[in-house]
């Protein structure tokens, strides 16, 4: 190149066409961001609008729910809401115990085993079962024999539940440190003591909000509840024994109603509904940074 | 991953301790208990595929090879599945399309263009589209966007009509519950989903890559075309895979929008069925063989969704493999 | 061990390892004496650290320039300064001023995309594009919009020639260029960085991942190339300097006593064979004769 000595040369933009592509691109990529926004927007505006005017402590509290023709200010949506917060609960209850332990499992113990090695393949292929067929499984090998109840809809949503907190609970424990677990062998203990006593409490943090975001999944859910709750309109406090109601499955039915009161009771319901994940939501990022700050 | 080998040097002389030579009973119990827990996944997945194909059998064998028709009618006891197969093909493919551009671009933004700072609150507002349940989807779709939604569909049919292969598609809206909302509907649940799935695969493009590009001189599109994409096409199929799965499976905001009406057209504007919606509309009132045909429907959605994902995994295993071998 | 004054001294009495006695055949044999590179007064900070301070050097065109010194006394820093690279970092500063042919390199106005252009990089660990040998070389003419077949193939097998590599992979331009070995993978990407045509050549210890015999080629196509490019390297291996630069910059590292925290500097900037054999500060006398780093 020919020798220069004065600022002759040019540092500015390159071609036109090259500066307008990549500014496209990038509006494009914004305006996508856009997208997301408008119907998240749109969904939460109009929940919040229309179930706040629904929504009174005796909706909150009362009950049974009356029906469809029943204009809103009767009765309330408690049997609902006390379904859900049960069922829920007791999905819980059996699922994050064993997907924490199938999680320890496929982690601690199987290494690269075959077993482990399918386990854990198969633990992300049932995430992508649909909530359906969870629900038709368990309608197909418990309601049938044993009847509608509270429990044979937990059933179904800890079967949602299993391969997620599975998943989730595996990363949080790969990332504790081995020289942790080597300094606690160090010292002659067991494996589940090792287990048990180091690894599991620093990974505690993620495995909480992990499982509190799987507990917020399942109480949205509808599907599997459908077939083996048989909605009612009264709470039903056993949860073991009889048909019972849920806030997702009276969305449902009253969302197709074309009585007003009904409705008004499905955006009611809706709105109380959104709250309980998203407090569920915000508690798992809560608990997520409180813990991350001790166990890094 | 063994206790301590030799006998507890503070214990008195001549006293077993259990430690000597055995692992204790508490130690082996909870790895058969941790074992036991994995393989139950295993064993429910094999138990779905059982019992739900065992109720669903008597379709099965009743109707044999009409299943592949489109004639559904309790009433007359025909069940041919094909409308909600039709029914669910075209929603998950309206929600790819309208889906997948938009979640690959937000995922791009957050690793390429955003920084560090932002990238976390974009995301929970992204993460906050998951939240929302599918029932309320559904609600808000039936009570507020399909009707919005018809007044759209009329002016398009309208417009279009006369053009041959666009009024075909976009003819005759009989209300706002169709296939085409039920598609934009789930395209608006799979967009969590597949923009996380995006961005995991974005975030594994090695920055050393990335910094050839920027110093040959290329633009920030002009990187991502050199370097990030090259990495992350698997990954990326991966996660539309994954989407698409997910979309298929949806029942409860399709069951409300979709329309309910078991036929197979070509017109996307007009109400229609899926799988999984009919599956949880008609359930109440089915017994006999019309509940089997449901269950089988189940069954054959649970297949489906399998053997996607068994795809999305190989090929995201695939290129990952080859970008490691090669 | 005596102390750094009297080594001083003594310097001229010290015998030379043999290595050191290797000064490139053609030093300064093409350079021009137009400067490239001015650099007045350099410090450049990640945040609040200060990783370099005051730096000032000239960079000559048609020479290869050597950076050398210990580990973290900022020469890749200062490197990454010349194209612009450390913008990729946000909390990246650099104050005081950098000039390439005399046009301010961080004035307002200036795209760091067109500076790379002129400026191109190669890095540490050879980074091919998961992409055909042919689409790495031809990524950048094509972004700078050469789209013509015939032209992309000339300017393919020009560079590939000029970077040693054309023979040993012109029957295979579609395959992968992950599929090389470290050596040729590194030539692969000294060719797309040649393929843009550059002013300047700047290389981030480009053999240091490499075996001797790759390290080898890649130091004779550098005496092929500097005819027609300025070159910056930097490097940990002395003899790597000795062998193929016409000037020397040594860098070394002051430790904050307070903060315990090390600045990079320049120390001392001359010919190759003056900063070798005749090191005029004691701290750049005790690196090259083996005595630290």
């Amino acid at each position: 190149m020919a020798a220069m000595d004065q600022p002759a040369v040019d540092l500015r933009e390159p071609a036109g066409w090259r500066r307008s592509k990549n500014r496209i691109a990038t509006s494009l990529m914004v305006l996508a961001f856009v997208f997301v926004l408008i119907p998240l927007g749109f969904v939460l505006f109009t929940v919040i609008a229309k179930g706040a005017s629904a929504i009174s402590w005796s909706f909150l509290t009362g009950g049974p729910i009356p029906p469809n023709v029943v204009p809103i200010g009767i009765g309330g949506m408690w049997p609902a809401i006390y379904g859900t917060l049960v069922i829920t609960g007791l999905a819980a209850v059996i699922a994050v115990p064993l997907g924490v332990l199938g999680a320890i499992y496929v982690n601690e113990y199987g290494g690269r085993g075959a077993l482990a090695q399918v386990v854990r393949f198969m633990s992300d292929v049932m995430t992508g079962v649909p909530s359906i067929v969870m629900g038709l499984f368990i309608f197909s090998i418990w309601v049938l024999h044993f009847g509608y109840s509270g429990l044979a809809g937990a059933f179904a949503l800890a079967c949602l539940m299993l391969p997620v907190v599975i998943r989730s609970s595996e990363e949080m424990l790969k990332l504790v440190p081995d020289p942790l677990r080597e300094a606690s062998y160090a010292l002659g203990a067991t494996k589940s003591r090792v287990t048990l006593t180091v690894v599991l409490p620093a990974a505690i943090g993620g495995i909480v909000s992990g499982a509190l975001l799987a507990i917020a999944r399942a109480a949205g859910e509808t599907a599997p509840l459908l077939f083996t709750i048989l909605t009612v309109t009264a709470t039903n406090a056993n949860v073991f024994k009889g048909a019972n109601t849920a806030l997702s499955t009276q969305i449902f039915t009253n969302a197709t109603q074309p009585y007003l009161g009904a409705q008004a009771r499905a955006w009611g319901a809706a709105l109380t509904l959104i709250a309980i994940a998203f407090i569920l939501m915000i508690v798992a990022r809560l608990v997520t940074a409180r813990f991350t700050r001790y166990s890094r | 991953m063994s206790t301590a080998a030799q006998a507890d040097p503070a214990a008195p002389a001549g006293s077993a301790s259990p430690l000597a030579h055995r692992r204790p009973l508490g130690d082996r119990v909870f790895q058969i208990l941790a074992a036991a827990a994995g393989v139950l996944v295993l064993v429910i997945l094999a138990l779905i595929a059982i019992s739900t194909s065992q109720q669903a059998s008597s379709w099965f064998s009743t109707e044999g090879w009409k299943i592949f028709t489109v004639d559904w009618n309790p009433a007359t006891n025909s069940f041919g599945a094909m409308s909600f197969v039709y029914g669910t093909v075209i929603t998950a493919a309206i929600a790819i399309i309208l889906s997948v551009p938009v979640s690959v671009a937000v995922a791009l933004l957050l690793t390429e263009v955003v920084p560090q700072r932002w990238a976390r609150p974009i995301v929970y507002v992204v993460d906050l589209l998951a939240v929302v349940p599918s029932v309320v989807w559904g609600l808000w779709g039936i009570l507020v966007f399909a009707p919005w939604l018809f007044h759209i569909y009329t002016s398009i049919a309208s417009g279009v009509k006369g053009i041959p292969v666009l009024d075909a598609l976009f003819g005759q809206p009989v209300s706002g519950a169709s296939f085409f909302t039920c598609g934009i509907i789930l395209a608006f649940m799979i967009t969590p989903i597949v923009t996380s799935l995006s961005r995991e695969v974005f975030a594994t493009v090695p920055a050393i890559d990335k910094e050839g590009a920027y110093a040959l001189g290329a633009t920030r599109l002009e990187m991502i075309r050199g370097a990030v994409w090259p990495h992350s096409q698997g990954g990326v199929v991966g996660a539309v895979l994954l989407g698409l799965g997910r979309a298929m499976g949806e029942t409860i905001a399709a069951a409300l929008v979709i329309g309910s009406s078991p036929v197979i057209t070509s017109h996307l504007f007009a109400a229609g069925y899926d799988m999984p919606a009919v599956i949880a509309n008609q359930f109440g009132e089915a017994s006999g063989e019309f509940r089997a045909a449901l269950i089988g429907l189940g069954v054959m959605l649970f297949v489906i969704t399998i053997v996607i994902n068994l795809i999305a995994r190989g090929v995201v295993e695939r290129s990952a493999r080859r970008k490691r071998g090669a | 061990m005596d102390s750094p004054e009297q080594n001083i001294v003594a310097s001229a009495q010290l015998p030379k390892p043999a290595a050191l006695q290797d000064t490139p055949q053609d030093a300064f044999a093409t350079s021009t004496g137009t400067s490239i590179f001015d650099a007045k007064g350099i410090s450049i900070y990640y945040g609040s650290f200060r990783a370099v301070t005051d730096v000032s050097l000239t960079i000559y065109e048609n020479e290869i320039t050597a950076f050398i010194g210990p580990s973290g006394c900022g020469k890749t820093t200062v490197l990454r300064t010349l194209n612009r690279l450390n913008d990729l970092i946000p909390e990246a500063r650099v104050e005081g001023e950098v000039h390439y042919r005399g046009a301010n390199l961080y004035g307002s106005g200036v795209s760091p995309i067109a500076v790379r252009r002129r400026i191109g990089m190669v890095f540490q660990k050879p980074n091919p594009f998961p992409k055909s040998i042919y689409d790495n070389v031809a990524y950048g003419p094509r972004i700078n919009g050469i789209r013509n077949k015939g032209k992309l193939d000339e300017i393919v097998e020009r560079s590939l020639r000029q970077a040693a590599l054309w023979d040993e992979v012109k029957n295979r331009l579609n395959k992968s260029g992950l599929s090389l070995s470290g050596g040729q993978a590194q030539r692969l990407c000294i060719a797309r960085t040649l393929a843009v045509e550059p002013d300047v050549v700047l290389m981030d210890e480009p053999a240091s991942a490499l075996d001797p015999i790759a390290t080898g080629k890649i130091e004779d196509l550098m005496h092929e190339i500097k005819s027609q490019y300025t070159i910056v390297i930097v490097t940990h291996n002395m003899q790597q300097a000795t062998r193929v630069s016409d000037r020397t910059a040594f860098y070394s590292v002051l430790v904050n006593p307070d903060s315990d925290t090390r600045t990079g500097t320049l120390v001392e900037y001359g010919s190759t064979q003056q900063i070798f054999e005749d090191p005029q500060d004691p701290r750049t006398q005790a690196y090259v004769t083996g005595r630290m780093g």
